[in-house]
């Protein structure tokens, strides 16, 4: 499904990616962490190309990203990507966050459209809010609109890019179980997340990355019970003990 | 009735003569009043004169002459429209007033404004050039007065928005010839006075142009116009993307919008309504601008004022011939500016 | 230092894209047809320009500046006369810019500042007033103010014989404004080094107070003694020198006047206009960033024990500076553009001159393309001072 094979990006001077190489299949779930600055975002916004990156090869259902527009475009429509700060569209209401894309994009009909946006907002348990504009909302609420906006394009891929680090601890909750029940559904998933709790429930893989490198990429119970690399147990150790 | 004497009387303490200074001033202030109000009062109305046959019969009465208004005021207006026909131009003033009435008290919504905007400038073409529905047809050299102070306004914001709109997103585009354009564009034509502009597009355009094709000056003024506001509405326009978080990008991006759909579905829209306040100051600054072609030979309600001045009967009655045009400008301009005041203080209540 | 073999590759991998659908094909090709577009409407307007000029039988290029103007000037800031030069009547045309626009924001600067205390104060008349005031100023044309000026000190005021005296020595007439001046005397020159001396040593002193605070945290009040320094050395040498104080003293002769200095009413207008319209935006400047950093600041400056003026002068002042300066530099050059409007009133500045100069060579092209280039060298450098200096003082975030 997707596949990253040797990809290295820099950053002016810095290097950000070295030869990092990843293998997701349909419907499994993966879960990268790793320190501050290693580069987990960078990693995944080059899968749907918000950043490009110069060495190496993406390929995403089977097309390569490269410099076509039309591909690019294609990869959009079948990856889903959920923000840290949810970056959804303070000007229009929830409804019209959620049905942009699909009349724009896929030209659906605003009808069908808004019937799909009701669906998501059902299963993301939110129908109530169809009509708020987002700065009426909780920070949880919002990024349950914004999984649920990304979910309206019927992607075959989820990419969460740190989803709960910007919320208060109650609202993570509700964010998480949205996700799990996502991650139940079959969903081929990437998120980059410190929710260690939420990775053993559904990952099937952990990938941990420091200084632009994969260090380790294992199965969640002996990634969390035997990490092989000196790095990776250092970080568990940190991040457990909280 | 005696608490709201005494709050009348805490307030006059409180406004008027919390300290020595502020009472000196107060004082000096009302015995200023004292001095001038009456003699400005009866100038401005007791004795002002809506009679008198010339400016010596008002000097005389010692009172302003705003006979001269009443005189000549359908030349002020409408200059040298076709005298018989002057109802036309005084429907379009009509329409541009409720035009701006509806605009303003926000009745309409949005999309029906525009349309209203669309059929009001249609019609004021229709009763300006005539031809049709037997209206004798009126050149555009006759489009005097007051109407060619609204037409060149609203022609030129018309034509000036969409322009700028490019230019603004030329300015913060990744390309870089398409930058460097809109750049050297946008400065070149702030870093030169108005006036420059307009003798540009009237004395030159025409070298400019091959032969036998000629713009009449209305619209080289209208052309010069819209490409001077242009530059300046880019700017806040601008100002407004800037205030974008890179996040609004991403999200479109992230959802497959191409470049089109991003920018007019969920950046511009941003962007534009954060600048509404902004773009209406500019706006005034345009219409006061309007003024200047007076300089450049086009009979606008200045330029008429002045034409009418040059009566020998009236040649002293200046005061009252600008007062009357200021007052004009002055109900435009501050009408627009309480607008955008309202709206900045909307903007902000919904911000927080 | 990044080895080189980890260097950024110049370009990502390129496999089978169709040129019409990749990035910079598209983005290149966009890019040249822009540039093809601009360049070739500029291309055509210059072509159409050459063969009008040919047809009309004139020549271009700049020759003409080297010709006699045959010409007058009303007001010179340097010796011009009819013989002089296209050229030389141009760069007096500019110096009369440069002398309104200097003089003019000095001027308006200083009303500006009075109007937006006005608006601040305590006193609600006051503030209503001056509330009016920038209204009527904002709401209505420039040149409409203009008009109104120059009508008002050339139709309304009396023949010379009957000049209004506003102050000793000053006449306002049809003529213009008449206003004494000092004669010339070397003492002067001297009095002005003396001034720069005290300047530098009232300078000295404040360095000095400083220091000692910081050392010994005792706030000396320096102020007066300041003053004293600056002002006493030029008194000294004045007195000293045996107070020269002749006044070339204009006098009303039979129908003008003889003595003193002299401005014309376009200029008196001109300059009048300009000020009024121009300090009602630079009030509105001052009050609105005083008003932007008052209250949480000088709260907090209150809290930290500050009086009132030492918040204003140490807390508020230095913010409201800085937020000020870049609207104040835009009003600036707004006064330098507008000048310009001198041409609805016949003041000889750039603008007028050029005109007249296209009006008699009927190089109206050149004509302009000087004008719009020294406006653009005027505002262009202001703005690259500007942003050099918003670089400087950007409020370090995060
Ligand atoms: N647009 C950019 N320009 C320059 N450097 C960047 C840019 N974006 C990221 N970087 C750098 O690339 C490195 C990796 O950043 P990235 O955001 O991928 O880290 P991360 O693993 O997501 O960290 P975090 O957990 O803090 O989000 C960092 O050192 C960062 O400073
Ligand atoms: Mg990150």
């Amino acid at each position: 499904m997707i596949e990253l094979r040797r990809v290295n990006k820099w950053f002016g001077g810095r290097q950000v990616l070295k030869d990092v190489s990843l293998t997701v299949a349909r419907g499994e779930r993966v879960v990268v962490c790793g320190p501050s600055g290693a580069g987990k975002s960078t990693m995944i916004r080059c899968i749907n190309r918000l950043e490009e990156h110069q060495q190496g090869e993406i390929f995403v259902d089977g097309i390569e990203l490269t410099g076509d527009v039309k591909q690019i475009e294609a990869i959009r429509r079948e990856v889903g990507m959920v923000f840290q700060h949810f970056n959804l569209f303070p000007h229009l209401t929830v409804l019209d966050n959620l049905t942009l894309a699909p009349i724009w994009v896929r030209r659906m009909p605003r009808r069908e459209a808004e019937d799909l946006a009701m669906l998501y907002l059902e299963r993301v348990r939110i129908p109530e809010q169809a009509g708020k504009y987002p700065s009426q909302l909780s920070g949880g609420e919002q990024q349950r609109v914004a999984i649920a906006r990304a979910l309206c394009m019927k992607p075959q891929i989820m990419l969460f890019d740190e989803p709960t680090s910007a919320l208060d601890p109650e609202m993570i909750k509700e964010v998480l179980d949205v996700m799990v029940e996502l991650a139940q559904s079959g969903m081929t998933m990437i998120c980059v997340t410190h929710e260690m709790g939420f990775a053993r429930e559904v990952a099937d893989l952990m990938v941990f990355m420091d200084q632009g490198e994969v260090i380790e990429t294992a199965p969640p119970d002996r990634f969390f019970t035997a990490p092989r690399n000196e790095r990776t147990r250092l970080f568990l150790g940190r991040i457990l003990r909280q | 009735m005696k608490a709201g004497a005494a709050r009348a009387l805490r307030w006059t303490r409180v406004n008027l003569f919390s300290t020595p200074l502020n009472a000196a001033l107060t004082l000096f202030i009302a015995y200023l009043a004292v001095r001038l109000l009456p003699g400005t009062v009866g100038w401005a109305v007791l004795r002002a004169s809506l009679t008198a046959a010339d400016d010596r019969a008002c000097a005389a009465s010692g009172g302003a002459c705003w006979a001269f208004i009443l005189d000549w005021s359908r030349f002020i207006l409408f200059g040298r429209f076709p005298y018989a026909q002057q109802w036309r131009p005084a429907i379009v003033l009509v329409i541009f007033a409720a035009l701006l009435l509806a605009s303003f008290s926000r009745l309409l919504p949005g999309r029906w404004l525009a349309l209203a905007w669309a059929g009001g400038l249609g019609a004021v073409a229709l009763l300006m050039w005539g031809g049709v529905l037997g209206m004798p047809y009126v050149d555009t050299a006759l489009w005097n007065g007051l109407p060619l102070t609204l037409i060149l306004a609203a022609g030129g914001l018309g034509i000036s928005f969409p322009l700028a709109l490019l230019l603004a997103l030329g300015r913060r585009s990744s390309l870089p010839a398409v930058r460097t354009l809109s750049i050297v564009y946008i400065e070149g034509a702030r870093g030169v006075p108005f006036i420059a502009w307009l003798f540009l597009m009237l004395v030159l355009l025409p070298l400019f142009l091959p032969p036998g094709v000629a713009i009449a000056k209305l619209w080289r003024a209208e052309i010069a116009f819209a490409l001077f506001i242009a530059a300046y509405l880019a700017e806040v326009v601008r100002g407004g993307l800037q205030a974008i978080p890179r996040g609004q990008y991403e999200a479109a991006d992230a959802l497959g919008l191409g470049y089109l759909h991003k920018t007019a579905l969920v950046i511009l829209p941003q962007a534009l309504a954060v600048t509404i306040p902004a773009q209406v100051n500019t706006f005034i600054g345009a219409f006061k601008d309007t003024a200047l072609i007076s300089i450049v030979g086009l009979f606008d309600l200045l330029q008429d004022t002045n034409t009418a001045l040059n009566d020998p009967a009236w040649r002293m009655a200046y005061v009252e011939g600008y007062v009357f045009v200021g007052a004009v400008y002055f109900v435009f301009c501050y009408s627009m500016s309480l607008y955008s005041r309202r709206l900045e203080r909307r903007l902000g209540r919904e911000r927080r | 230092m990044v080895p080189a073999d980890q260097r950024a590759p110049a370009s990502p991998p390129k496999r089978q894209v169709a040129p019409w659908n990749d990035e910079r094909v598209r983005s290149l090709a966009f890019q040249s047809l822009t540039l093809a577009l601009v360049v070739g409407l500029l291309a055509y307007l210059a072509l159409n320009a050459a063969d009008n000029l040919s047809r009309q039988g004139i020549a271009t290029g700049f020759g003409f500046l080297g010709r006699e103007a045959s010409f007058a000037i009303t007001t010179a800031l340097i010796p011009y006369s009819p013989a002089d030069t296209y050229a030389r009547a141009l760069l007096v045309g500019l110096l009369n810019t440069l002398l309104v626009a200097g003089l003019g924001l000095v001027l308006a600067t200083l009303l500006g500042l009075a109007l937006g205390l006005a608006r601040l104060s305590a006193n609600w008349l006051l503030g209503r007033l001056a509330l009016v005031y920038v209204e009527i100023m904002r709401n209505t044309p420039l040149v409409l103010q203009l008009f109104l000026w120059w009508d008002l000190l050339r139709l309304s005021t009396p023949p010379p014989r009957e000049a209004w005296k506003p102050l000793p020595g000053v006449y306002i007439s049809l003529r213009g404004v008449f206003f004494p001046v000092p004669v010339y005397d070397p003492l002067y020159l001297w009095m002005g080094a003396a001034l720069a001396l005290g300047v530098a040593a009232a300078a000295l002193l404040g360095v000095w107070g400083r220091r000692r605070q910081a050392r010994t945290g005792r706030a000396l009040r320096l102020g007066l003694p300041g003053l004293a320094l600056i002002l006493l050395p030029p008194a000294i040498v004045f007195f000293a020198g045996g107070a020269p104080h002749l006044l070339d003293v204009p006098h009303p002769t039979r129908f003008d006047f003889s003595g003193g200095r002299s401005i014309t009413p376009e200029f008196a207008a001109l300059l009048a206009g300009l000020v009024a319209y121009t300090a009602a935006f630079i009030g509105e400047i001052l009050r609105g960033s005083i008003l932007s950093v008052r209250s949480g600041q000088s709260e907090a400056a209150a809290a930290l024990g500050l009086t009132r003026g030492q918040a204003l002068r140490l807390i508020v002042l230095p913010q409201a500076i800085r937020v000020a300066i870049p609207p104040l530099t835009s009003e600036y050059l707004n006064l330098a553009k507008n000048s310009s409007l001198a041409v609805a009133i016949g003041f000889p500045e750039l603008f007028s001159v050029t005109n007249t100069v296209a009006n008699q060579t009927g190089q109206a092209i050149e004509a302009m393309a000087i004008v719009c280039a020294t406006y653009l060298a005027i505002s262009l450098s202001i703005s690259l001072l500007m942003n050099l200096y918003n670089r400087s003082m950007a409020p370090v975030e995060r």
